[in-house]
């Protein structure tokens, strides 16, 4: 006697949401089955294992016929199909859009293409997250990026009202799209060390202050792009570095003000020159889109790797930007006061997040 | 003119995109009433158009309005080539017909292909004007409403029953016409859909007009099913009671009957009472005093023996109108007179109605049920032949020009099986039958007709208007024993139909209640139980040759008295196993297939106080030398004590006991034959007998004498019980529960399985199906797990065969979740309550401590000490006496007689043993309830808005219902050529049964209401085949829309409009 057809439909729809999890982890309707076996239900609910099998499939087709839907949450509040209560809506729509932090950080600053798709191989098998579940992700993201992409508005607005996502997932997904629009280098092995929150972190303090949006709310893709002509400004920069007097004058300004605050102030003195022709030097490049790419290597190379051979403690780094920042105001030579905020102050948070072990 | 029909296409949304090119739709909207059409514009490049139309307006009969749905297509322009259909969406306008129902339906339909699904959804807004039609010969029956509600609708009284309405049409099946062979799948499925639609409000429109005759104003418990005959066509069937309601002002308030302003005396013969004051005051009511010693001239047993003298009787000739005068007490006497002329203007006396106003279910009698073989030949509509054969233009809807003469041939067939069943119900002493379903099962040619009831005794309260005196009506009431009243036998005791174990009733010790008793109905609401319910079911198989026409019909009705007897023997063995001994809502169902047959009993068992306890079931061997075999069945024995022991427990059965002085010497049994009367209608002089009651032996033995009987004992225990926090019944409400909260999940579970080998045995089939519908039932319990503790209520399970090794079983049911700790708090205040109620009619009753009840102790050992050699007889009687089942085809009269010879010798042959009684007498307690109140639970956190709940009950726990909106009753197909693509055979259904749901709540929604009660899904028919990557689905469901408020927002906003106040606000926009 074989099952040649099994189905529960119920007016309302029934969600597990163990099942669910398991099936956005992309495992097959066996590997499930023997995963909630482990987890010991036979035992608690007295079934069978062949109950558990219908009822896993039963789920897994529900999930199947909600996933068209789960693509553009807005149809799953309006269709008339599945009766869902509006907290499960929400669950389902959050968890079908959280991603691992293994595969974000694999993918982000990738171009979201089909070249990329077919590397969800090898991720998969790095990280260990099944191939279903690498696609389901990548898909999101891509998903995500194609319909924000060319939008008016902020970035996360935009992306919680088409996608009915929580404010925290909204803000993920807007450092995703940012970084993917951008294509923020983040794989190379000095960035192992950072986690997808420090880039998140840095991708919203730059969607903020170094986009379109920062200077015109009305423009299009004004969240997505930094701003050319910002980065055009930023060569102005370059004077800090260049213009020997006003160098010194700038390390003077600095080593006079933390005078026996640091603890690794003569580090701090000896490696000034370096450290500032660092910073200005990445900003000066930013013209390129290449070095646009090479923002987070640049800024791990040139800054936070030095300060981390010399043992600053973070307390240190913070004083020292600190004072790095404010220091330029008393340049007198120096006319680009409000550029040097608009770009330092993005950096010196960048930084700080950034610097850890 | 009297009706101007409005339409309004406002918008469309989530439509498919049918131009690949731009990835989007030109879409426009036909609207397509009777002959006329009309157009929308078509707008151009989206998939949420708006077209807010003009109003579309029809000007026609209220007789098309009945008949014709609102047809609203959606098509997508195409400037070179034909327009594309995306999908249709079929308005059935019958609920703005009523006056007090929906005045508009305005919403949101999901736009259906029967290729694709759903495919986006529609606003529209349908508006009648009704004009006063003054014209008394019209054919329209407008304001007739219908319920499916088996039970008076809960916001409305009953004034009059008027009684059964019943009504059928026939058409040849669109998909078995010769066009069928040159159209598209598509075109096809819509021919049958829109048909069916048609012949639908037809029968709804003709039934209207049987109701107004009758002077009534709705039809209560409508059933309406389809019979899918193949090439001999399509029959569309409903009945229905037909009743004059009232509709109660203010739902706090219940009316007594007899201030019905329509009452009128002079029709009524009693209007002076004879001597009314003896009956209506004081405790001792006449009927406590009564001696029912009833003269035995008349016996019902006799009248019944012979079924062609009941087929002769004249409606006017009136049932048991003979014993009437010479029966005990003149109160029963003038009440069965009463009752009687009030039901003899009937054809036939049956109520569709499982749930009675009270008072007016006297007493009940038994399952009676009769079944026929009919071949659908084309033989018998003589008129298709030509159809088929010639090129005659194709004309949909002119069913009448061809085939005329078919209804008449359907009519008799029904016919006869109704008059059986009336004779039956007379054999049984009762004048109506109660409770009544007819449905069929079709394979080929072959055509099961089965047709069941509750024989039962009513009160003439309601059935005939204005005739009921008021003492007399408060006599009725006053002097039915409180919840036991139904339980007393309607028929004579020393000629009873059947050998049946009479006793004192363990209620009111007054009258005589047998040792069992079988219903279709559900558990009257004042009915004293114990303990809990169940849900039992008997299963079985049988196969058969495959074979042509006549032979194939043969061979079945060869085979059905076996099945009826062993589902019997099954039921009977499970109820005992549970210790309990009556069951309720039982519902058999015999399915034909191409090689075999099925058998499904489903029941809700329970133990009513009335009743007498349930002896155990004792196993005997064949072969008593053998030590190691006699080891064997005392362990089996042991085993089913304990599982008796373990359900006693589970159930909370214990009965109290009571000394046997109390109840007094058991009545000298009426060692009659027992008959069941075995008719063929078509030469219908001979009448076989076959006792269902397992012989005559005394004891109450399973006897093992081979392994089949082991089979069947190891069956009986294979069964488990629900897992902790469950309970399952198929009745309305669960026998001693009843503190519902607000949570309710309705669902539908299909599966379908392959039998693996053709060389099955009927032991190994039983097997099969056994596990089949219990691993069906561990998955229910599994999958709402996380409901407990909670009731699966209404379990309703249908079996098909659609295929040579394929079983298909349907399920639909609703799981009710209840609270635990206040079930303890409600049930000792209801035997409070009743145990005050039962002090007035009986003293004795006074001196029982409540606290008896809990820790009486739970059951005797068995087998028990007080056995009564002298009444240990033979046992089972009630229900099982009444079955029939009649072969009847022309051609096959004439082996008819030869079949029933060797349906005795086989009765002989299966006859494994009977089932000792152990009696032990034991006192009834008033505890138990069959009373259910709503105590509404904290609401749920989440407003519900937009939420459609659908039940199969009648009732919303936690919620009143204000308003009926009308009826649904929608019928779909689905097909596909990509079965793979979707899913397989479990997606593919899976899918259409979402979508079915999801078109029945729009429904619902747009006409205002926010839930459909009594539920149904009447026909699921599936076909596959893989092969061809196809299948094919036809799905049929009704229910009633309403509107209901929960009973906790009710209580909050007393002076507001309830209605108002739940509005269902789908069709509201939902902020993105």
């Amino acid at each position: 006697m074989t099952s040649e057809l099994d189905i529960f439909v119920g007016n309302t729809t029934l969600i597990d949401e163990d099942v669910y999890r398991l099936w956005l982890d992309g495992y097959s309707v066996n590997d499930a089955v023997a995963l909630r076996v482990r987890s010991g239900i036979l035992e608690q609910t007295g079934a069978t294992a062949g109950v558990l099998q219908s009822d896993t499939m039963d789920h897994y087709r529900t999930f199947h016929m909600l996933e068209r839907l789960l693509h553009a949450p807005p149809k799953l509040l309006h269709q008339l199909i599945f009766q869902i209560p509006p907290s499960r809506q929400a669950l389902l729509i959050e968890r079908y859009y959280t991603f691992d932090e293994a595969f974000v950080r694999e993918v982000l600053g990738k171009k979201l293409s089909k070249g990329t798709k077919k590397d969800l191989d090898d991720i998969s098998t790095k990280t260990g997250i099944t191939l279903k579940s690498c696609r389901r992700q990548f898909d999101n993201f891509k998903r995500v990026f194609k319909v924000v992409e060319e939008m008016r508005g902020s970035l996360v607005d935009n992306i919680q009202q088409h996608f009915l996502l929580s404010d925290r997932l909204a803000r993920d997904y807007a450092a995703i799209v940012f970084f993917a629009n951008n294509r923020f280098e983040t794989g190379k092995k000095k960035l192992q060390y950072l986690s997808f929150g420090d880039f998140a972190f840095c991708a919203e303090l730059m969607i903020q202050n170094w986009t379109l949006g920062a200077v015109d709310s009305q423009m299009d893709d004004m969240d997505v792009d930094l701003d050319k002509e910002f980065l055009q400004d930023l060569k102005e920069l370059k004077v800090l570095v260049a213009d020997k007097d006003l160098l010194d004058l700038h390390k003077s300004l600095v080593c006079t003000a933390l005078r026996g605050k640091l603890s690794v102030f003569s580090e701090m003195e000896t490696n000034f020159k370096n450290l500032s022709r660092g910073l200005v030097n990445v900003a000066a490049k930013l013209t390129h889109n290449k070095d646009v790419r090479d923002l987070f290597v640049d800024l791990v190379e040139k800054f936070v790797e030095p300060c981390r051979s010399d043992h600053w403690p973070l307390s240190d780094v913070r004083l020292f930007l600190n004072q790095y920042s404010v220091s330029v105001h008393s340049l007198d030579g120096f006319r680009h006061q409000t550029l040097w905020d608009r770009y330092m102050g993005t950096l010196r948070g960048c930084l700080l997040r950034l610097y850890h072990d | 003119m009297p009706g101007k029909l409005k339409v309004k296409i406002v918008a469309g949304r989530h439509l498919p995109v049918m131009d690949r090119a731009s990835d989007l739709t030109d879409a426009f909207v036909e609207v397509k009433f009777g002959n006329t059409t009309f157009k929308t514009d078509v707008y151009l490049k989206s998939l949420n158009p708006q077209w807010n139309s003009e109003w579309f307006k029809f000007e026609v009969d209220d007789e098309d309005l009945q008949d014709e749905p609102l047809q609203i297509t959606v098509l997508d322009h195409d400037t070179y080539s034909a327009n594309d259909a995306i999908g249709k969406v079929y308005i059935d306008i019958d609920p703005l017909l009523y006056s007090e129902a929906a005045t508009v339906i305005s919403g949101w339909f999901p736009i259906y292909d029967t290729i694709h699904g759903i495919r986006g959804e529609i606003n529209v807004v349908v508006k009648v004007d009704l004009f006063n039609d003054l014209n008394r010969f019209r054919q329209s029956s407008c304001g007739v409403k219908f319920f499916c509600t088996t039970s008076i609708p809960k916001c409305y009284r009953a004034v009059v029953i008027h009684g059964f309405v019943e009504e059928l049409v026939v058409n040849e099946d669109p998909e078995y016409q010769w066009i069928d062979r040159i159209r598209t799948p598509r075109a096809s499925n819509e021919a049958r859909q829109r048909l069916i639609s048609l012949m639908s409000g037809e029968l709804q429109r003709k039934i209207g007009l049987k109701v107004l005759e009758m002077r009534g104003n709705a039809v209560v418990g409508y059933l309406q099913c389809f019979d899918l005959e193949g090439e001999s066509g399509l029959v569309v069937r409903a009945i229905g009671t037909a009743c004059t309601l009232d509709k109660l002002s203010s739902p706090a308030t219940f009316l007594p009957a007899c201030n019905s302003p329509s009452k009128e005396m002079k029709e009524s013969p009693f209007n002076e009472d004879p001597n009314p004051n003896p009956h209506s005051s004081g405790p001792s009511t006449p009927l406590k005093n009564q001696t029912y010693s009833f003269s035995p001239s008349k016996s019902y047993s006799r009248q019944s023996s012979s079924s062609d003298t009941d087929l002769s009787l004249t409606p006017k000739t009136g049932m048991g109108s003979g014993s009437a005068g010479k029966e005990g007490g003149p109160f029963k006497a003038l009440l069965r007179q009463q009752t009687q002329s009030a039901l003899e203007q009937r054809e036939f006396p049956f109520l569709t109605l499982t749930a009675f106003p009270p008072g007016l279910l006297v007493h009940v009698g038994g399952v009676v049920s009769a079944r026929s073989v009919k071949l659908l030949d084309r033989i018998h509509n003589p008129a298709f032949v030509g159809i088929m054969g010639n090129t005659r233009s194709y004309k949909l809807l002119d069913w009448n020009s061809f085939n005329s003469d078919e209804p008449e041939t359907r009519d008799a067939w029904w016919a006869e099986i109704r008059q059986e069943i009336k004779s039956h119900a007379k054999a049984l002493g009762c004048h109506a039958v109660v409770g009544y379903s007819e449905s069929t099962s079709i394979c080929e040619e072959v055509c099961i007709l089965s047709a069941s009831g509750t024989a039962a005794v009513l009160s003439p309260r309601f059935l005939q208007e204005g005739t009921v005196d008021g003492s007399l009506e408060q006599r009725v009431e006053e002097n039915l024993p409180v919840g036991c009243g139904f339980c007393h036998i309607p028929y004579d005791e020393l000629n009873m139909p059947f050998p049946a174990h009479l006793t004192h009733c363990y209620n009111c010790r007054k009258q005589k209640v047998p040792d069992v008793l079988f219903t279709t109905i559900d558990l009257p609401t004042d009915a004293v139980v114990i303990g809990k319910g169940c849900l039992i079911q008997a299963r079985l198989c049988r196969l058969k040759k495959k074979a042509q026409a006549e032979a194939n019909a043969t061979a079945i009705s060869n085979l059905l008295p076996f099945m009826e007897y062993e589902v019997h023997t099954q039921l009977m063995n499970k109820l005992k196993l549970k210790g309990m001994n009556a069951l309720f809502g039982l519902r058999i169902q015999i399915t034909v297939g191409e090689n075999m047959l099925m058998g499904l009993a489903s029941a809700t068992g329970v133990y009513l106080a009335a009743l007498p306890m349930p002896g155990g079931i004792q196993i005997a061997g064949k072969t008593p030398s053998d030590g190691s075999y006699e080891q064997h069945i005392s362990h089996m024995q042991k085993k089913i004590n304990d599982t008796i022991a373990k359900n006693k427990e589970l159930y909370e059965i214990n009965p109290p006991e009571v000394s046997e002085e109390i109840i007094g010497s058991p009545i000298p049994e009426p060692r009659q034959r027992s008959r069941l009367l075995r008719s063929q209608s078509e030469s219908s002089d001979e009448v076989t007998e076959l006792d269902l009651s397992h012989g005559k032996k005394d004891a109450f033995v399973l006897e093992i004498d081979d392994t089949d009987a082991m089979e069947d004992v190891h069956s009986l225990l294979t069964d488990v019980p629900p897992p902790s926090g469950f309970y399952s019944c198929n009745t309305e409400i669960m026998p001693g529960i009843n503190n519902w909260t607000s949570e309710i999940q309705m669902f539908t579970s299909v599966r379908v399985v392959r039998l693996s080998s053709l060389n099955l045995t009927n032991q190994a089939l039983n097997k099969n199906f056994n596990g089949l519908c219990e691993n069906l039932l561990k998955s229910l319990y599994f999958k709402l797990r996380s409901m407990t503790p909670c009731c699966l209520c209404h379990v309703n399970f249908t079996v098909s065969l659609p295929e040579d090794e394929l079983i298909q079983v349907t399920v639909t049911a609703v799981a009710i979740t209840f609270d635990k700790n206040q079930a303890l708090q409600t049930t000792k205040a209801h035997a409070e309550k009743s145990l005050q109620r039962a002090s007035t009619d009986n003293e004795e009753l006074l001196q029982f401590p409540l606290e008896l009840c809990s820790d009486s102790v739970p059951s005797h050992a068995f087998p028990a000490a007080k056995e009564h050699p002298e009444s240990a007889s033979s046992n089972s009687g009630t229900p099982a006496a009444q079955r029939a089942t009649s072969v009847d085809y022309s051609s096959f009269a004439d082996r008819c007689s030869s079949w029933i010879e060797l349906i005795k010798l086989k009765a002989q042959t299966i006859r494994r043993g009977s089932i000792k009684t152990t009696v032990t007498v034991e006192k009834a307690s008033p505890m138990g309830d069959g009373n259910f109140r709503n105590r509404s639970a904290p609401p749920c956190a989440g407003s519900t808005v937009g939420v459609v709940k659908m039940t199969p009950l009648s009732f919303i726990p936690g919620a009143k219902i204000t308003k009926y909106l009308g009826i649904i009753n929608m019928f779909f197909i689905r097909e596909t050529t990509s079965l793979r693509e979707e899913g397989g055979v479990s997606g593919f259904l899976h899918t259409f049964i979402a979508e079915v749901f999801a078109m029945v709540r729009a429904h619902v929604a747009a006409l205002g209401g926010n839930a459909v009660v009594s539920y149904i899904m009447k026909q699921c028919v599936f076909m596959e085949n893989p092969s061809k990557n196809q299948a094919q689905c036809l799905i049929n469901v009704s229910g009633d829309a309403v509107v209901f408020v929960r009973e906790s927002d009710l209580e909050v906003m007393s002076t507001q409009q309830p209605a108002v106040n739940c509005q269902p606000t789908c069709t509201g926009e939902v902020t993105t």
